[in-house]
């Protein structure tokens, strides 16, 4: 099944956006806002991994970011780490948090969803907890000032950004991929199918968690300042799910479509004229779900093409 | 002097709750022996199934395969060591295709060391014209069809077919039929859950049939529809 001609043509998309969001950081001023589209790139990409190849939608995923944020910033603060120390200590927080959650994916659909959330929330508290005051700077929010650097930081989360289109692409054609899919379909088949449909989850959930936690952490290195509710705004997780299931999930080019359109769309219009932003995004997501709820990508798929 | 059996059911309990839908049940199969699997509904046959193939936990009795307990034993390492089966309603993996469902199942679920064509497999089940289509594509003949792919992919040595020929016309009955003596030609093991008398007559080397999670038969067909308890069982019959 490798089939050469398809890699290649999934590895040169995800080259292009690299490249492009590289090149986007020499030619255009505006930095934070290239720095958030990586960043939901990288997070719905991320989604896509449990999503799109295993069925599982977590509401909670902003979770995971906030935990790497926190890992972050307690390893710069508490162990004076450099800041790629610190990044690895993020992605291992949001590990940590994501084997501890792992019991969530013996529920299914929205259960699942509503109780990631609720752990992602539960994280959240303790926190801000105003006691903890000490270790996590409670509500108060941490200052990294002294590891600021947010050309570095740019180029390290495009970094971090092209290693998750990689892992898309290789779970698209790779028979592991494959055996995600199988699971996401039919689990008991699955299982006669010989796959242990146990470990396929937990990969696909553990790699999830760990580009959502380095992707915190990276955020957390590049804007320096911030508060708990910065990190743990379920925004990031609802932009990140709309974005995915908006182009389409399992494909690298969905989530990529909508990040580009709908978040390009967010920034045009909806710091300006927020209500007509809304009433847009409203009128999008709605339409979608009743004529594409495969996402754009499907207007292609269903007629038999395969995209990247 | 028949050949040791590669599967032996020994007094198998499985209960949900207070209701013991397999109460004491009991058998043995042996390589390239067909056996049906009989009964009125609700009588356990599919619960058996689940049990083999590891979907459920025994709560008492055995399973040997090959001499070895795996009562209990998880689906995917079991379908590894050689038993698979098929759904009485298809389950293939709607959004992959023919081809990909197959493969999946040729990956991972095939343990005898030697390779499975999934090509050759396809074609030898006349879905080859349909492998790169999406399985959600099939109607259920050949989403039945593509269930029996997906099993022999894991080159089993036991297949436990549940109602397979349900909803087949006459003449896919017949070629199906066929189809699962030439497998036990070929040296697997078979156990047939089916109510389609015809069928069961045409595949079958001996039948067992179960009542109330045990059984009470066990034998020929023809002796089955001759012995009182079967009949009763069946058509109901007079009281006391």
């Amino acid at each position: 099944m490798p089939d050469r001609k398809r890699i290649a043509g999934d590895l040169g998309l995800a080259a292009l956006v690299v490249v492009a969001m590289s090149v986007a950081h020499g030619v255009y001023s505006n930095e934070l806002l290239l720095f958030n589209f990586v960043m939901f790139l990288t997070l719905s990409q991320g989604l896509n991994l449990i999503y799109g190849f295993t069925g599982y939608l977590p509401f909670g995923y902003v979770g995971f970011f906030g935990a790497g944020a926190y890992g972050f910033a307690l390893a710069v603060m508490h162990l004076h780490s450099p800041p790629l120390l610190a990044l690895a200590i993020a992605g291992l927080a949001a590990l940590v948090l994501a084997v501890i959650l792992a019991p969530l994916l013996r529920l299914s659909g929205a259960y699942f969803a509503i109780a990631s959330l609720a752990a992602a929330q539960a994280l959240y508290e303790v926190i801000a907890n105003p006691d903890l005051q000490d270790l996590t700077k409670g509500p108060y929010g941490v200052s990294l000032s002294g590891v600021f650097a947010p050309r570095l930081s740019y180029f390290v989360a495009v970094a971090i950004m092209a290693v998750t289109f990689a892992l898309v692409v290789w779970l698209r054609n790779s028979r592991f991929g494959l055996s995600l899919q199988a699971i996401r379909e039919d689990p008991v088949s699955a299982a006669m199918a010989g796959v242990s449909v146990v470990r396929g989850r937990m990969v696909a959930w553990l790699l999830s968690s760990v580009i959502a936690g380095l992707s915190g952490g990276v955020f957390a290195w590049h804007i320096s300042v911030f508060y708990p509710d910065t990190v743990f705004d379920v925004t990031f997780s609802i932009f990140a799910t709309v974005f995915t299931l908006f182009g389409g999930a399992t494909t690298l080019t969905g989530p990529l479509l909508g990040v580009f359109f709908l978040y390009g769309v967010y920034n045009a219009i909806g710091i300006t004229v927020p209500q007509y932003f809304q009433l847009i995004y409203g009128a999008l997501i709605m339409g979608l779900v009743l004529f594409l709820p495969n996402g754009l990508v499907s207007l292609l798929t269903r007629r038999g093409f395969r995209v990247p | 002097m028949s050949p040791d059996p590669l599967l032996r059911v020994e007094g198998l309990v499985k209960r949900f709750g207070g209701f013991r839908a397999l109460d004491g049940v009991s058998f043995h199969l042996a390589p390239g022996e067909v056996l049906g699997l009989m009964g009125p509904n609700g009588s356990g046959k599919t619960t058996c199934i689940n049990v083999i193939s590891g979907l459920y936990a025994p709560d008492g009795g055995a399973v040997r395969f090959d001499g070895q307990a795996i009562g209990g034993q998880k689906a995917h390492l079991l379908a590894r060591a050689g038993i698979n089966r098929t759904f009485q309603s298809p389950k293939p993996f709607l959004s992959l295709t023919v081809a990909e469902n197959v493969a999946v199942a040729a990956t991972y679920g095939n343990g005898s060391g030697k390779p499975v064509d999934v090509m050759a497999l396809l074609a030898e089940l006349e879905l080859d014209g349909l492998a790169h289509r999406p399985a959600g594509d099939l109607n259920s003949a050949q989403q039945k069809t593509l269930d029996l792919a997906r099993a022999l992919a894991t080159a089993p040595r036991i297949l436990l077919v549940d109602e397979l020929a349900a909803g087949l016309n006459p003449a896919e009955l017949s070629h199906m039929a066929s189809r699962l003596r030439a497998l036990a030609a070929g040296g697997m093991a078979l156990l047939v859950v089916e109510h389609l008398m015809g069928f069961i007559d045409k595949v079958t080397d001996r039948v067992i049939v179960m009542n109330a999670g045990r059984e009470i038969f066990e034998g020929t067909l023809a002796d089955a529809t001759r012995d009182a308890e079967v009949v009763r069982v069946f058509l109901g019959g007079a009281h006391g």
